[in-house]
């Protein structure tokens, strides 16, 4: 591959010797290829990957669910809101959570919680997190009282529920608005 | 695996005690991206039981709703000295194990 032609037409003596000229064309012609399709290739396969799914395809949460929603999302259990009595069972939560990954929530339930009279299940649900059944809870007699305290992620500002359910098929309600001022499941750093 | 269990000292038997139980677990989410814009894959405790004298006191089925390092405190009647085992099993399928002795006097 000669580039000679160019020297001829102007009728000067080329500045570079052939071989020279000949060896920056190949070089910068492979360098520019060797870039741009690497810059290509890399930037494709990064977003081929499945697993950079951008996050808001995955979270269903900041949908506020209704009481009914939430009531018939538990897996298992076919509770209706005419069952639901506003009584015997507190759910105790702050007003206003600073880091919805750590809330501190306690639930408790009047209850003699003898064989005859006990807690069966205790269901944490949440109105907005991407999962609706935050905990379920299994008690007997042996417990003594139907009571437990954890800590919750809360993706959001959001009315929490505790559903308790006793042995004679009892089910008992308490809910909790609460604040949050950083959601759960979302990074700050987005 | 790690997990702390806590109890008061002086148990009679007949006591109503309160248990407080931490384990040690990320309970990544699965939603976080870490620094390169990759999602942390998701790793939750399924569930965790503590048996105490032949008997289940505790089964919580958690889910992602539950904070990082699970935290319970819950009640249980004393009945004899014996071992408290906790169990569960995370969405990795690790099995965690943690066990302490109860004594109980009387």
């Amino acid at each position: 591959m000669s580039l000679s032609f160019l020297s001829r037409s102007l009728k000067t003596k080329p500045l570079f010797s052939r071989q020279r000229r000949e060896g920056l064309v190949l070089g910068w012609g492979l360098g520019l290829g060797l870039g741009l399709g690497s810059f290509f290739t890399l930037g494709f396969m990064k977003n081929a990957s499945a697993a950079d799914a951008p996050v808001e395809h995955m979270m269903t949460s900041g949908r506020l669910r209704s009481m009914q929603e939430m009531l018939g999302g538990i897996q298992g259990t076919v509770v209706n809101e005419r069952q639901l009595q506003h009584a015997g069972i507190k759910l105790h939560l702050s007003i206003l959570a600073d880091n919805g990954n750590s809330v501190p929530l306690g639930v408790s339930v009047d209850s003699p919680m003898t064989p005859e009279d006990h807690v069966r299940d205790i269901y944490l649900l949440s109105q907005r997190n991407p999962v609706l059944v935050m905990a379920h809870l299994h008690l007997g007699p042996w417990n003594a009282r139907a009571e437990l305290n954890t800590r919750v992620r809360l993706a959001g500002t959001q009315k929490v529920v505790a559903l308790a359910r006793t042995n004679t098929d009892r089910w008992l309600v308490d809910s909790a608005d609460i604040i949050v001022t950083e959601s759960a499941c979302v990074d700050a750093s987005n | 695996m790690n997990a702390r269990l806590i109890w008061p000292q002086k148990i009679v038997s007949g006591d109503v005690v309160k248990v407080r139980l931490l384990i040690q677990h990320p309970m990544e989410t699965g939603y976080l991206q870490d620094m390169t814009g990759h999602l942390i894959p998701r790793n939750i405790i399924q569930w965790v039981s503590c048996v105490y004298d032949a008997q289940e006191v505790l089964r919580v089925e958690t889910s992602s709703g539950i904070a990082a390092n699970p935290f319970f405190e819950f009640y249980v009647r004393a009945t004899v000295t014996g071992l408290m085992v906790v169990k569960w099993l995370d969405d990795d399928g690790q099995a965690g194990e943690f066990r302490q002795l109860m004594s109980v006097q009387d």
